[in-house]
């Protein structure tokens, strides 16, 4: 065959399909194999056809590329080609390069500085849909380097007299600002007269690119507040002309541009007493005449709100603002209900008597079927909690904690404890809420949540006898819940006897046998549901019962002396210490196992001291003497120390295993030498 | 500023992905998985806000979606723009497209991707909001495709010439066109004297 044949088979190749065929072609895969393979074939073709550098089907190829990319298939090979068809003289090829240039193109790579040219020479077309095209393309993802080249094509824009192309200037300006923020100074005196247009588009996109400035300069900030006058009266317009036909939408004259403007405002009056009385009346106007019924209607009365919160308004408008938020949370609508919501949250610290006012519509939203809600109805109630509300809040919160899903339980437990310890009204109520979010979400209670209850029930020593009844069947129910029974074991450690001796104010004692408390305490130990901390709590709870109860002295003997033998190493450690504590200082097993003092709470580091109970001197626990304590003369005061600082120490802070270990070594060392294997 | 907007449909399927800010190609494809994932799983009666997903960034970005009969429209933006406002944002693109396209439905998207992101691109710039007012907004596209079409039919006859003729059927042409033996017999003609 004759080489002249080459034209001839240019001539026999099929051109290229159409977008329309390709997507058909794909729709008809049934597997993804099969789509892949379909779009691998009609890539080589696209390929081959790119090499020959065709003219007339580059427009077509490119738009099926983008096609292919938008379904997941690498499009890279097509970004030359996209620059080739900006350089077209054709509307059609330029359209579909620019937007290849959006997709494919970003300053990441060298190729697209290519596209500056090309772009300037689009920025003088003189036809606006070109130009449009290409103030669109910089305004999307422009470099800074191609934003400084061409910041002076797009400035001498922003001031023509062609609408379509102010407003896309103007755009196209924020995203240079962004880009290349030194460049912002150039750009304010094009913006003078930018808020004299009637055009609305065009008024939109000013009032973006002021408030951008203004976001980045509080000079520029101060420069245009003078400009609030000039916006109120806007503002004015669009409420008062009446049904226009061109900007209506639900009957609201331009909504997206009255909610531009409100903040705007919001931005321009902040902590300026000039520009937020200016803005008082209008604002006032807007929050009572906006039409509620439609979702326009509610996200300008939204920004309204947002914006009467933020200036420095007179109080009669910041209550109206509450009370339309108040109203947005009763509407059916749940987005209104979402917005109201997360707006009062941020309202609740500066105006909390006006929110306050709401609170039952916000706890009536706790059962509401939406998560996003919950969780903000929840947080708010939080909020709100004082001293007055405290009973009845807690009620609903309890309510709560019972029924929320899971993800909810650990913050609510969290958040109802901090509300208890700040307004309880009494102890017994603080004890009870406690117990009643342990036995509810027991095993989603935070880890410091033990230590804390057990200081709490210690310091309350007039409720000793009710707080281990209450304890007691609530562990004869349920020994799952980790922190309840470990708060339970510690309990009935300490104020056994008290139980046992029936002696109850609070409510109708209840009779227990010290059998029976020792039943409870071993199924603890050897229950699988137990946490090994939670069986260490229910050792020493057992060793603690040998000095307040009479007849099962023997039994305690015989559990330490099996537990010495534990594999759980911390278990044996114990047990060997206090088989020690029987055989060779059982003169100081009273003393050593006396009942708990108060404890001092240490909040944030600081020791306070709380009263004093008269039982015994109120200990100082002081970090130190828990790491390092050399033996003093009095042996005995010595181990009293350690062992009560130890012991407080495993309670307060959640301490790991570890530390009762260098108690423990301290005790050894006491002991000399103590034969480990006896 | 709006970081992106996607469209897909009841399963999953992109229709339209556009991002306003820069994110790796593989990152795009996991976005818009993650984000089905995250909106297909919400009831009707929910409200129309989501935090968003791990990939497209932090506590600061929403996601605000609207469902319509076969497709998920979700605009993914951050703190700066109003929740409520975003939505009626949808409903007056969804609405445009209607206009444009004439009852606008899934089919119309697919075949259509390129148109669909020209009429984004008038109402949407930069991941900012550039044009509302529908009508203007299918003015403009109604002129740019009427260039685009008057383009198609001066300047476009040459090309579909040569369509028409890679598709025509052309014949395998003769190349040598052997004659073979023709005895052509050549009557002995009387010279003329």
């Amino acid at each position: 065959m004759c080489r002249h044949s080459e034209p001839l088979d240019r001539l026999r190749m099929p051109a290229p399909i159409r977008l329309r065929e390709l997507i058909r072609t794909i729709r008809t895969a049934r597997t993804q194999a099969e789509e892949r393979e379909m779009i691998q074939k009609e890539c080589a073709s696209i390929r081959s056809s790119f090499r020959e550098e065709d003219n007339t089907y580059r427009c077509r190829n490119v738009a099926k590329l983008l096609y292919m990319h938008m379904l997941g298939y690498p499009a890279h090979f097509g970004q030359l080609e996209c620059l080739k068809l900006i350089a077209s003289q054709k509307f059609t090829d330029k359209r579909i390069g620019y937007l290849g240039a959006m997709l494919l193109l970003d300053e990441r790579q060298d190729v697209h500085l290519l596209m500056t040219n090309c772009i300037k020479n689009d920025l003088n077309h003189s036809t606006q849909y070109v130009q449009g095209l290409a103030l669109c393309t910089l305004g999307c993802m422009g470099s800074s380097e191609m934003c400084r080249d061409l910041a002076g094509e797009v400035e001498k824009l922003l001031k023509t007299s062609n609408s379509y192309l102010r407003k896309k200037a103007a755009l196209c300006a924020v995203h240079v600002i962004r880009k290349v923020p030194e460049l912002m100074e150039m750009f304010l005196p094009a913006t003078k007269n930018l808020l004299n247009e009637k055009n609305h588009g065009v008024l939109h996109t000013s009032v973006v690119l002021l408030t951008e400035m203004c976001e980045r300069s509080p000079d520029m900030l101060a420069h245009f507040r003078k400009l609030v006058p000039q916006l109120v009266r806007i503002l004015k317009n669009l409420i008062m002309s009446g049904y226009s036909p061109e900007h209506d939408v639900s009957g609201i004259s331009d909504p997206f541009l009255q909610v531009r403007i409100l903040r705007l405002l919001r931005m321009l009056g902040r902590n300026d007493d000039d520009s937020s009385e200016a803005m008082n009346d209008i604002l006032a106007q807007v929050a009572t005449n906006t039409e509620t019924s439609k979702n326009v209607g509610n996200a300008i009365l939204y920004e309204t709100v947002l914006t009467i919160m933020d200036i420095k308004s007179e109080s009669g408008l910041r209550v109206l603002a509450i009370n339309i938020l108040g109203r947005f949370l009763l509407n059916n609508d749940k987005n209104i209900r979402y917005v109201a919501l997360t707006s009062l949250l941020k309202t609740v610290q500066t105006d909390h008597n006006a929110v306050q006012r709401h609170r039952s519509t916000i706890v009536d939203c706790l059962k509401d079927l939406d998560v996003s809600i919950k969780r903000r109805a929840m947080e708010l109630s939080f909020a709100l909690v004082n001293g007055n509300n405290i009973r009845g809040m807690m009620k609903e919160l309890l309510y709560f904690l019972d029924l929320c899903d899971p993800e909810f339980k650990a913050d609510c437990a969290s958040g109802i404890f901090l509300a208890a310890e700040k307004y309880a009204p009494s102890k017994r109520w603080h004890i009870d809420t406690i117990m009643k979010v342990l036995t509810t979400a027991g095993s989603y209670v935070r880890d410091d949540a033990v230590p804390n209850l057990i200081q709490l029930i210690t310091n309350s020593v007039e409720m000793h006898a009710y707080t281990v009844q209450k304890l007691y069947k609530a562990v004869l129910e349920d020994i799952s819940q980790q922190p309840l029974v470990q708060v339970g074991a510690w309990c009935m450690g300490e104020y056994g006897d008290l139980l046992v001796s029936g002696q109850c104010e609070e409510e109708e004692p209840i009779q227990v046998t010290e059998d029976e408390v020792m039943d409870v305490l071993e199924t603890l130990l050897q229950s699988n549901m137990s946490a090994s901390v939670t069986r260490g709590y229910a050792l020493t709870a057992i060793m603690k019962l040998s000095t307040r109860f009479t007849i099962n002295v023997n039994r305690i003997k015989k559990i330490m002396s099996v537990y010495g033998s534990s594999i759980d190493v911390e278990l044996q450690q114990r047990a060997v210490e206090y088989n020690a504590l029987f055989r060779k200082f059982d003169h100081m097993r009273s003393a050593l196992l006396e009942r708990m003092p108060i404890m001092e709470k240490v909040t944030n580091g600081l020791t306070e001291t709380a009263q004093t109970n008269g039982e015994a001197e109120p200990m100082k626990v002081e970090p130190k003497l828990l790491s390092t304590a050399p033996p003093s003369s009095n042996q005995a005061n010595d181990l009293l120390d350690l062992l009560g600082g130890s012991d407080v120490t495993s309670v307060i802070r959640t301490v790991p295993p570890s530390k009762p270990n260098t108690v423990g070594g301290e005790l050894l060392d006491l002991l000399g030498g103590l034969d480990l294997s006896g | 500023m709006i970081k992106a907007i996607l469209i897909f449909n009841n399963h999953g399927k992109p229709r339209l992905s556009k991002f306003y800010e820069h994110y790796s190609e593989d990152t795009q494809q996991q976005i818009i998985r993650e984000t089905f994932h995250l909106v297909s799983k919400r009831d009707e009666n929910v409200c129309n806000f989501l935090e968003g997903g791990m990939l497209i960034g932090g506590a600061d970005n929403k996601l605000i979606y609207r469902h319509y009969a076969t497709l998920y429209f979700v605009f993914c933006v951050d703190s700066s723009e109003s929740e409520l406002g975003i939505l009626d944002l949808i409903q007056v693109f969804v609405e445009t497209l209607d206009k444009c396209f004439e009852n606008v439905c899934e089919l119309d998207l697919i075949f259509h991707v390129d148109k669909v992101h020209n009429i984004l691109a008038e109402m949407v710039m930069g991941g900012m909001v550039l044009e509302t007012n529908m009508n203007e907004i299918v003015t403009q596209i109604d002129a740019q495709n009427k260039m685009e079409k008057s383009e198609a039919g001066l300047a476009g006859a040459p090309a579909r010439a040569v369509s028409a003729v890679k598709n025509m059927n052309l014949p395998e042409m003769p190349r040598n066109i052997n004659i073979g033996d023709i005895s052509i017999k050549v009557p002995n003609l009387p010279s003329f004297k």
